[in-house]
């Protein structure tokens, strides 16, 4: 446990530049490559990585390769989606910042092997700051023969460059990314086709996360089962998790997958434990999308074992009694918060972010968002609550894109593990009116 | 929604010339040969980015048909991505633009009373510019920023773990940058080297 793969330089002086990069093994997996494998050697590799996209949605990442189009003569892309936007998610702007040589050597590898002559890192625009990083990055591969024409003298070539996003959260959404890619509007596409076949310009394209593409070096260098060694199951390898909320310790922290999240949440080294000294009371471990979970459900399973941080034990139990590692957004909130407030907020957020395409995620955020802000400020009534449950559940796998999931899930567990928050808010509107901002939050003691 | 911006564009149209400096239209040309020959439509984005940026503080009809006939495409294909985005601004701002982070990770780290104690100091509320033109104030959401938190980017740098005393000097800092007229950051057009 505790071995690390992305962050193991990140200290490193200077890290950021090729040489000092370089100098600490940097490229090496792009020379192992080039030089002695084929590419769908390298694709067999990643397969037997078990690799899982790291941008929430855990699918395989070899799987995803295999379904490129290899018929198609047209060109084929690589898209790097560094569009993260998933409130309580900064993993990706923190590896492209320490680290931005080894986004530009896993997209490499993985360029070559798909076959890729052209690559390019999306970028939310608020990350402008990471538009010269970046560039500066590409800049000196180019120099050092990494990219470009006949990359180390062999039949390779291949260009990078960095886009950069302007504020949807929705971009992050693969096909949305694509279409805001080809300078239009972030609307998600209908799928099938998916991207591998009908992707950027209509060619074949894969999309990966940041931290996805972050690892292919390390699959390249030491192999899938090297990389399959570490983890536990099916969640192999090490996951970034951005921790943030009411601990001690908010950061990046990158871990080996399969440690208890009680460590995780209380050990020094990581989350050091509830600010304050008060008492955990929730946590949201995958980013606002996925189901927010009371301490008893995030430390143990219904069965009573040590929830561990992996992409099984925090699903086991569904959506009854269990939620999701999603993009390693790991939100923490003590006994004082408010999930109703919080519950609000996000609403708030999903309304704002839809793109309006779909009549169920358009108008039910904003249903709900209207619901909640009522229940919030004290002009709730209890059918309020159900009918929350009953929009959510109506969102819910009815739309183009996940977004609509991801704004029902919040409200929907919210109100399966804390309807008392919601109930109390409803019965006692005056205290609620009272509360600035939904701090200091003590219903138990109103009885 | 997107109607009622699309007219609030047409309305502003003064049929004003507007050109970018001969530097950034190096710089502009060097961004469309990122895109394959015919997608040129693809630096649409980092276009406005600089347009917005060099050509008046937001994007107005004249700055937009502009950047339409760089990239030759219809007007109202800029116009639809220029309503689609926040971080494009479809009305005069002022010189520094103050956007505050209010989504569910600040929020809990005391966010809003960040954007309470700015409203507060600065005498005005979300959206609106300060008299002297200096500051606009804008609430925003999610800005990937979380374990810093509370969080604003001002001109789109970041500003972290945030209290009152910081955003004092903070602000104090920006009223003496504006009369040597000196940037936060390197312009859009500047990380493209």
């Amino acid at each position: 446990m505790g071995r690390k793969i992305l962050l193991e330089n990140s200290d490193i002086p200077n890290i950021k530049s090729f040489d000092v990069f370089r100098a600490h093994g940097g490229y090496v997996s792009v020379e192992k490559a080039l030089k002695t494998m084929a590419p769908d050697e390298i694709i067999e590799e990643v397969k037997k990585s078990g690799l899982r996209g790291r941008g929430g949605a855990a699918f395989p990442t070899g799987l995803k390769w295999t379904f490129l189009d290899r018929k198609s003569n047209k060109p084929r892309y690589l898209v790097c989606n560094g569009d993260e936007s998933e409130p309580g998610t900064f993993k990706d702007r923190y590896l492209m910042e320490k680290l931005p040589h080894l986004l530009i050597e896993g997209m490499i590898c993985s360029s070559f092997a798909l076959g890729v002559n052209t690559a390019y890192i999306y970028i939310r625009g608020e990350f402008k700051y990471l538009l010269g990083i970046l560039n500066q990055a590409i800049n000196e591969a180019y120099k050092n023969g990494f990219l470009g024409k006949n990359i180390l003298g062999t039949n390779f070539s291949l260009d990078m460059y960095v886009h950069p996003g302007a504020g949807a959260y929705i971009c992050g959404e693969e096909t949305a990314l694509l279409e805001s890619l080809e300078g239009k509007r972030g609307n998600p596409r209908i799928k099938p086709p998916f991207p591998a076949v009908v992707g950027l310009y209509d060619c074949p394209t894969v999309v990966n996360n940041v931290e996805t593409l972050a690892n292919v070096g390390y699959i390249v260098n030491f192999g899938g089962d090297a990389y399959a060694s570490i983890g536990l199951g099916k969640s192999t390898g090490t996951k970034l998790i951005s921790a943030c909320g009411k601990i001690n310790n908010p950061g990046v922290y990158e871990i080996e997958l399969g440690m208890s999240v009680e460590d995780f949440i209380y050990k020094e080294e990581f989350c050091g434990g509830i600010k304050d000294n008060l008492e955990l009371k929730a946590v949201v471990p995958g980013g606002s999308s996925v189901p927010i979970v009371p301490k008893k459900i995030i430390l143990f399973t219904a069965s009573g074992e040590k929830r561990l941080m992996t992409y099984e034990s925090l699903a086991e139990g569904g959506f009854e009694s269990g939620t999701m590692l999603g993009s390693g957004g790991f939100i923490v909130y003590d006994q004082n918060a408010c999930i109703v407030r919080n519950t609000w907020n996000f609403s708030r957020f999903y309304h704002h972010e839809s793109c309006g395409q779909c009549s169920p995620c358009r108008e039910g955020t904003g249903w709900m968002e209207k619901i909640l802000w009522r229940i919030e400020h004290g002009f709730g009534n209890m059918k309020d609550i159900d009918l929350l449950v009953s929009i959510a559940d109506k969102i819910e796998g009815n739309t183009i894109c996940p977004l609509g999931d991801a704004a029902a899930w919040p409200v929907a567990s919210a109100i399966r593990h804390f309807r008392e928050d919601f109930i109390f808010h409803v019965q006692y509107p005056e205290i609620i009116k009272n509360i600035k901002h939904g701090a200091l939050y003590k219903y138990e003691n109103q009885d | 929604m997107s109607g009622q911006k699309i007219n609030h564009i047409l309305h502003q149209k003064q049929n004003i010339p507007i050109c970018f400096s001969e530097t950034t239209l190096q710089k502009v040309h060097k961004i469309i040969a990122h895109y394959p020959e015919g997608k040129q439509k693809s630096a649409l984005l980092p276009l406005l980015h600089i347009a917005q940026e060099e050509l008046g503080g937001y994007l107005n009809a004249d700055v937009m048909d502009y950047i339409a006939d760089l990239l030759k495409i219809q007007s109202i294909e800029v116009y639809e991505v220029a309503t689609f985005y926040s971080q494009y601004y479809l009305d005069p701002v002022g010189k520094y633009v103050i956007e505050v982070c209010r989504t569910g990770p600040c929020a809990i780290c005391g966010g809003e009373d960040i954007q309470d104690y700015l409203e507060e100091k600065l005498q005005i509320k979300d959206g609106e510019t300060t008299a002297d033109g200096l500051f606009t104030l804008k609430t925003v959401e999610c800005l990937g920023a979380c374990g810093y938190a509370p969080v604003m980017q001002i001109n789109t740098e970041f500003y972290e773990h945030l209290t009152p005393a910081k955003i004092d000097t903070i602000l104090e800092d920006l009223r003496l940058n504006a009369t040597n007229d000196k940037h936060l950051d390197t312009t859009w057009a500047e990380k493209y080297s």
